[in-house]
């Protein structure tokens, strides 16, 4: 049987979603997200600048590519239900991330001012995926007020740390209902890989993709560790034992008893 | 007169429109969205909105990001 993430009204096969920023240029990223096959792809919204006026972000993105603008730059609920309003009406779709960040020193999310920015965007028809701090009793209420997804970190944005917060997480994993997915602080496709095995729904890369020296088959290396490590979760696996427990047989070979 | 662009007084021609002034500064309309004293402009609606002394306009447009 296929194995189907469902989010919103869609479907969706690849369980890497790919953000779009720090890429050197905008031809370097669309053949890293045609190499990563990521249908899920974010990106954010800005004031114009003289690059506004030549290349479209938009353009670069595959064709077919589920769009999801997130909030960055909001600091409060407030600013994060402006900005998501500000991407519908750019052609972005209903698909939003709420980031929502008051720290400046670590860019650790704001959960509280996250929940409020969700359940009003909830209600006005947004597909919510809120970035948060991982955090149970946070991750049911956002949940309850209609989250598609929850967004835990596995280390601060762009850190490239790996999955720091992994307890916390399986904890999410186990208790939530809605896909938990790692967005922030991944670093390797081995890290990837970890948060598949662990039941995670998807996990979300952006830097170190856009930052590695080979961005193309780096993309395509996480597309193959997002795939092995769901592959493995669906496959249960046994891990946990107290006792050692040989693989061959230990008995009745070359000697007498 | 001036109007706020982007968090910047600026001065512009008094006959201006919002279509007027994204031309006047290289924009096209396909790609931005405007917000007009807080109110977002729907793309078809733009043409017809003639700006006034002391307006806020936010004009914004997607970028790469995580």
């Amino acid at each position: 049987m296929e194995d189907i993430l469902k989010i919103g009204d869609r479907s969706i096969k690849n369980r890497l979603f790919i953000g779009t920023g720090k890429f050197s240029s905008y031809s370097l990223m669309k053949k890293a997200l045609e190499a990563s096959q990521a249908e899920v792809v974010t990106v954010a919204l800005r004031r114009v600048d003289d690059t506004s006026k030549t290349d479209n972000i938009l353009d670069y993105i595959p064709k077919g590519c589920i769009l999801m603008a997130n909030t960055s730059g909001a600091r409060n609920a407030d600013e994060a239900v402006r900005i998501a309003r500000l991407a519908k009406a750019s052609g972005g779709g209903n698909w939003i991330k709420i980031e929502v960040i008051a720290d400046n020193k670590y860019l650790l999310p704001d959960n509280m001012e996250t929940l409020k920015a969700t359940e009003i965007l909830v209600k006005e028809g947004f597909v919510v995926l809120p970035y948060m701090s991982p955090d149970l009793s946070m991750a049911r209420r956002l949940a309850d007020a209609g989250a598609a997804a929850v967004m835990p970190l596995g280390s601060p944005i762009g850190s490239n740390r790996g999955v720091k917060t992994r307890e916390l997480i399986e904890i999410m994993v186990r208790e939530i209902k809605a896909p938990v997915i790692v967005d922030a602080g991944i670093g390797k496709p081995s890290d990837a890989c970890e948060c598949m095995e662990m039941g995670c729904a998807a996990v979300l890369i952006n830097t170190a993709i856009a930052i590695a020296s080979d961005p193309v088959n780096i993309a395509s290396s996480f597309n193959m560790a997002v795939k092995a490590g769901r592959l493995a979760y669906l496959s249960g696996i046994p891990f946990g034992f107290m006792q050692p427990s040989a693989s061959s047989p230990l008995t009745g070979f070359l000697r007498e008893e | 007169m001036k109007v706020k662009i982007n968090g910047k007084y600026e001065e512009v021609g008094s006959t201006l429109n919002i279509t007027g002034l994204l031309i006047s500064k290289g924009l096209s309309c396909e790609r931005v969205v405007v917000e007009h004293n807080r109110r977002i402009i729907p793309k078809e609606e733009i043409g017809a909105i003639a700006l006034k002394e002391d307006d806020d306009l936010e004009i914004v447009s997607f970028v790469g990001g995580g």
